[in-house]
């Protein structure tokens, strides 16, 4: 038998079995719409990569990480220090934790500003927000499971923050640390949300996310007249642009990993003081510094609590944004979304690098 | 009642309020009255006392000097009758004092365990055998203490606060003039100042490194005893005392001249960073006693050569793991590991006071091999670092040969437009 043979013999019993006609009539179909604002599509493409880059890496850890407070900081430490690449795995693990969070922003952002969440994608930007927040939520709970020190402190002030929500707040943080005080409960919690929970809720929503992707096509933003329009063939054009993009944040994960690698720090003691200058994430630093300008009090209510309020409602209040963004016809409130987008991208420069320096 | 009569009655009880009562009105202390209304020496006790501890606890000028400080007329209130004593006497001073110092009780409302021993321990004191002769000379509380103006011992403004005390002592015995007659010398105060207790205190802000009250007590102060000089310095150098008292020089040195102990390598007043070369070298106290070719100047030479090495050999180590932790590489183990080398550099340094090379020679070893294993697990990091450099040199020319393929590839395949269909058309790709 040949190897033309073979290979015909091969796809035919694969055709009998799986819907290959169907996936193959569907990328010969697909399409990418060229334009000047192409290059925000490939954003979503890169938060989806790293999203897999943090499953393979995060199995790899898996294997050796030690969800106790007595053995977790060691075993993050064995890690780096005695597993072959262990170092690096643990490093890419982190940095891409966190370019994931800023792609995923940026991603957000070129949606909201190229006005992508109108008719009929509104599905597609509630589950992406909903994305988002499920990975704010896997780098908090990610960031305690080294139990160093600074992650210690860290963990015990986002969750007093937590506490200061109005009615559930204590019950939230009680939830959350499994106890009075972030403790061996509260390590056996978050990874059991890093790596069940979050991923199992993150992983239907990824693939809810990439079906109405699939289903809608991607939009073109409304000052680009259709006609004008040309189409790329997903397949192999736009995937191959695609995998060159990828490679491109691999070579910068690589990089990051090689010159910065993450560090470990010192081993948490609750006993200690918390050290100097203690603040959580780069992600919720204008959170954080927000909240720490608003005063004790504002008018009757506590200042703390009026600040959680005020974020709530502004998150809502974007999530809503396929709702609000347009008019009647179904047009976008280009002038409004984009001025409000600016405003918000603008607060969350500044206030991030003000929480960082202050 | 009109309401206006009410505010009448109100406001004329008020006023006729001190006089009607007996014992209501507020009693003048007369002294201070009088004396703050003269000059100069006059005045001055009567300004100071406001901020004396004695003030601020109740007690007024007739405590000490008696009198009756009700009375305005001055012969009744500094009447000898009522107890007046007026400016009392140098060497009735201590006894003065320990009508209320010595007393347990009185001092008890004041104080949960109060010390009431400060007397005693006088009367056995230098100072107070010689004011006992009739030496008016000597210190008294209020030298120390000061008068008028006394204030706790940890108010920093006190004269006896640790900060304060060498320059107390110093009023006298750093005074020629005043330490004269007893032919001691009067340098203590400047060696002092040159000596680690005293950068320890100021520079250091350790209240509990020695002053002169530490070695020589403040009550009962007299100087150490040759047999007790090792013992004073004990009091701190606990395990320094303990290896000395096994030592070989233990007996020799009780004898020696200028104090004995200790002393005799470290001085007194101004005793300096210890460091190698009080072992061996131009400067090496052993060979105040030891030809430096002798058996015991050769084992001293041993000894510090053995400090100086591991000294050496720790601080490459660190260097060099120090080098990996700011590359961004996991060495914290070993430089945890690397204080317990410096733990046996202090064991070593310790065991030198035994004088014996063989009890030395023990943590001087357990330190090498510590440094040595430090040295090449931070070596082993620098390497890897290279390695870690070399392998991303490589995989970013790996990717970026494939990013070029992939964009030769996309070029040949989207040659002449193909992969694209034109706005508006419907027609099939080219």
């Amino acid at each position: 038998m040949t190897a033309t043979e073979i290979k015909t013999k091969t796809a035919s019993w694969l055709d009998e079995r799986l819907p290959l006609s169907a996936i193959r009539e569907f990328l010969d179909h697909k399409t990418v719409p060229v334009h000047s604002a192409t290059r925000w599509y490939y954003f979503g493409g890169i938060t989806l990569f790293l999203f897999g880059v943090q499953i393979v890496t995060g199995l790899l850890l898996m294997l050796y990480y030690r969800p106790t407070v007595a053995e977790s900081f060691d075993s993050v430490r064995f890690i780096m220090t005695r597993v072959q690449f262990g170092w690096l795995v643990r490093s890419i693990h982190s940095w891409s934790a966190n370019l994931l969070i800023f792609v995923a922003f940026v991603h957000m952002f070129s949606v909201a500003f190229t006005h992508a969440y109108r008719r009929p994608r509104e599905l597609t930007w509630l589950s992406g927000i909903a994305l988002l927040g499920l990975m704010l939520a896997f780098g908090f709970s990610g960031y305690l499971l080294p139990w160093n020190q600074i992650s210690y402190f860290a963990t015990k002030v986002g969750t007093d923050v937590a506490a200061s929500t109005p009615i559930v707040g204590e019950a939230l943080a009680r939830f959350l640390r499994g106890g009075d005080d972030v403790g061996s409960a509260t390590l056996t919690r978050f990874f059991a949300f890093h790596v069940i929970l979050l991923p199992m809720i993150a992983g239907g929503l990824v693939a809810l996310h990439l079906l109405l992707v699939q289903t809608s096509g991607m939009s073109t933003p409304p000052w680009i007249p259709e006609s004008r329009v040309r189409q790329m063939r997903f397949f192999p054009n736009f995937f191959l642009r695609e995998v060159m993009v990828w490679y491109g944040a691999l070579a910068v994960l690589g990089a990051l990993a090689a010159i910065f690698p993450w560090e470990l720090g010192e081993k948490a003691d609750p006993f200690a003081s918390a050290p100097k200058g203690i603040r959580p994430e780069w992600y919720f630093l204008a959170t954080f510094y927000t909240l720490k300008l608003i005063p004790s009090h504002v008018w009757i209510f506590e200042g703390e609590i009026m600040g959680l309020l005020g974020f709530a409602v502004l998150a809502v209040g974007w999530a809503l944004l396929p709702f609000w963004g347009v008019t009647r016809a179904g047009e976008a409130r280009t002038r409004v979304v984009t001025g409000i987008g600016v405003a918000l991208v603008s607060y969350l420069i500044t206030f991030t690098i003000l929480g960082y320096y202050k | 009642m009109k309401p206006f009569r009410v505010v009448l009655t109100f406001a004329a009880a008020l006023f006729l309020a001190p006089v009607l009562l007996p014992g209501q009105q507020p009693v003048t202390d007369t002294c201070v009255a009088c004396h703050s209304a003269l000059v100069d020496d006059l005045q001055k006790p009567a300004t100071l006392f406001k901020d004396d501890i004695h003030s601020s606890k109740g007690l007024s000028c007739a405590d000490c000097h008696g009198g009756d400080r009700t009375k305005d007329d001055m012969s009744v209130a500094m009447d000898p009758a009522k107890g007046f004593l007026g400016k009392p006497k140098r060497t009735a001073i201590p006894q003065l004092c320990s009508r209320c110092h010595s007393d347990a009780k009185f001092m008890g409302k004041f104080r949960p365990q109060p010390r009431v021993d400060q007397f005693t321990l006088y009367k056995t004191s230098i100072h107070g055998k010689r004011l006992a002769t009739g030496d008016e000379n000597v210190a008294t509380c209020i030298d120390c203490h000061s008068v008028h103006d006394i204030r706790a011992v940890k108010d920093p403004r006190a004269t006896v606060y640790p900060l304060n005390v060498p320059h107390t002592c110093g009023q006298c015995h750093a005074d020629s003039k005043h330490m004269a007659k007893y032919g001691i010398p009067t340098d203590q105060l400047d060696k002092y100042h040159t000596s680690v207790h005293w950068n320890a205190l100021t520079k250091g802000n350790d209240l509990s490194a020695p002053t002169c009250a530490s070695c020589h007590g403040n009550h009962g102060a007299k100087p150490p005893e040759v047999a007790s000089v090792s013992a004073v310095c004990g009091t701190c150098h606990v395990s320094f005392a303990q290896n000395y008292d096994k030592s070989i020089h233990q007996p020799l040195f009780s004898e020696a001249p200028g104090g004995g102990g200790c002393v005799v390598c470290h001085t007194n007043h101004g005793i300096q960073m210890p460091s190698t070369a009080m072992l061996s070298g131009p400067k090496a106290v052993c060979t105040q006693c030891h030809d430096a070719a002798s058996d015991g100047g050769k084992a001293a030479a041993e000894m510090a050569g053995w400090v100086d090495g591991l000294d050496a050999a720790l601080k490459r180590s660190e260097g060099v793991l120090m080098s990996a932790d700011k590359s961004g590489m996991e060495v914290s183990e070993a430089q945890l590991r690397l204080s317990d080398g410096r733990e046996n550099l202090v064991k070593a340094k310790l065991a030198m006071h035994t004088f014996n090379p063989d009890e030395m020679h023990k943590p001087i070893l357990a330190g090498m091999a510590i440094a040595d294993e430090t040295l090449k697990v931070g070596q082993a990091a620098l390497r890897e670092k290279n390695y870690r450099r070399w392998g991303l040199a490589v995989s970013s020319l790996l990717i970026a040969i494939t990013l070029a393929a992939i964009w030769f590839l996309l070029r040949r395949m989207e040659a002449g437009g193909a992969g694209y269909r034109p706005a508006s058309t419907h027609a099939p790709y080219r």
